[in-house]
C-alpha cells in the first residue's frame, strides 16, 4: 500500500506555541442517529468507548470520537487501521440506518502546543475561550478566518485543530501569524 | 451582532458561523397550483418592522438549518426552534406574545 502523505509534509511553527502538523490520523465519518441505541451499541462494540454527548469527545489511547452533530460523529484514530474500521462498523452496526466512510485523507490535523492556545484560537474563531466557557473535553465545529474548522483542548497546554487537507497551508499560516510572539496579548491567565 | 443559540449543537453562535435562509414557514407550491401561489411562493414575502420568523444555517458549525424568531427592530431574538416544523412552538409564541401583544405575522399572532 502506497505511504499516507500529510497535506504539509509536518510542518512546524515555534512561536507563543508550537503549530505542528500532526502525522497522518485515521479518520472515520459515521452518519447515524446518535441517540438510537444499536448505533452507540455498535460504536461501544466496535471502538470500545461510549458515544460522548452533545459537543462531547471521549478519548483511549489514540482513538477518539469527536461529537459533531446529533446525528454525525468522526472517529480518530491510526491510519492504517481506518480501513479494517469501517468494515467492522458496518458489519456492527447491521441494519441501523446509517453511513460510515473512511475519510482519513479527507483533512488536515495541527497541534497547538503552549499555554498560550486559548489566544491563538481566540483569534481566529468567535468561540468565548474563557477557561470557564471551554474546557477539555469539548469539540468547537466553527470557523478560523474564512474556512470552516474544529478544536478540542486536551489539556491547557495543547489543542488539536482540524481543517479541511485543500485549506491547510491557509490554517498552517493563520496559525502560525496568531502565534508570532510581535502579536502575543497575554489577555488569558496562563 | 446577531447571536442565535442553534437547537441542535447549543452553541451559541454569532452572526459569523451563521448562513442566512430567508424567510420562514413558506407554502412550496409546486406542480398543480395555479400562477397566483406559484408567483406568491416565488416573490412575495414578509418585510415587518418587529416580529419576523426566519431560517437560518450553522454553516461554519453543526451543518444545520434551524429557525429563528426575531424582532427586526430592535433585534432581540425570542428564540429558536428545530426546522422539522411547520409552526413556531406554542410556548415560543407565548413568550413572545408577552413581549410584543398584539403581535401577528402571516397566519400567526397572539390568538393563534
Ligand atoms: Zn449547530
Amino acid at each position: 500500500m502506497s505511504e499516507p502523505m500529510t497535506a504539509l509534509g509536518g510542518a512546524v511553527y515555534d512561536g507563543v506555541v508550537t503549530v505542528r502538523e500532526a502525522p497522518a490520523t485515521g479518520m472515520v465519518l459515521l452518519r447515524a442517529d446518535l441517540s438510537d441505541s444499536a448505533v452507540q451499541e455498535a460504536v461501544r462494540a466496535v471502538i470500545g468507548l461510549s458515544v460522548p454527548g452533545q459537543r462531547g469527545t471521549a478519548f483511549a489511547g489514540s482513538t477518539g470520537l469527536l461529537w459533531l452533530s446529533p446525528d454525525e460523529m468522526i472517529i480518530l484514530g491510526s491510519h492504517a487501521e481506518s480501513r479494517a474500521r469501517v468494515a467492522a462498523l458496518d458489519d456492527a452496526l447491521g441494519s441501523a440506518h446509517a453511513l460510515v466512510c473512511d475519510v482519513s485523507d479527507a483533512r488536515a490535523v495541527f497541534t497547538l502546543e503552549g499555554r498560550g492556545l486559548r489566544e491563538i484560537l481566540a483569534k481566529l474563531a468567535p468561540v468565548d475561550m474563557a477557561p470557564d466557557r471551554f474546557a477539555p473535553g469539548e469539540v468547537r465545529r466553527t470557523r478560523l478566518a474564512q474556512v470552516a474548522a474544529a478544536f478540542w483542548l486536551r489539556d491547557e497546554a495543547s489543542a488539536q485543530v482540524i481543517c479541511f487537507r485543500s485549506v491547510a497551508q491557509y490554517v498552517f499560516d493563520l496559525l502560525s501569524d496568531a502565534a508570532d510572539p510581535a502579536n502575543e496579548l497575554r489577555h488569558f491567565p496562563r | 451582532m446577531l447571536i442565535l443559540t442553534c437547537p441542535y449543537c447549543g452553541v451559541a453562535a454569532e452572526e459569523t458561523e451563521l448562513a442566512p435562509g430567508g424567510e420562514a414557514h413558506l407554502t412550496r407550491f409546486g406542480p398543480g397550483s395555479d400562477d397566483a401561489e406559484f408567483e406568491s411562493y416565488l416573490f412575495y414575502r414578509e418585510n415587518p418592522k418587529g416580529v419576523h420568523f426566519e431560517r437560518w444555517r450553522h454553516a461554519n458549525g453543526c451543518g444545520k438549518w434551524f429557525h429563528a424568531a426575531r424582532c427586526t427592530n430592535t433585534l432581540e431574538v425570542f428564540g429558536t426552534y428545530p426546522a422539522q416544523t411547520t409552526e413556531p412552538p406554542a410556548a415560543l409564541r407565548e413568550a413572545i406574545s408577552a413581549k410584543r401583544p398584539g403581535w401577528s405575522w402571516r397566519s400567526f399572532s397572539e390568538e393563534t
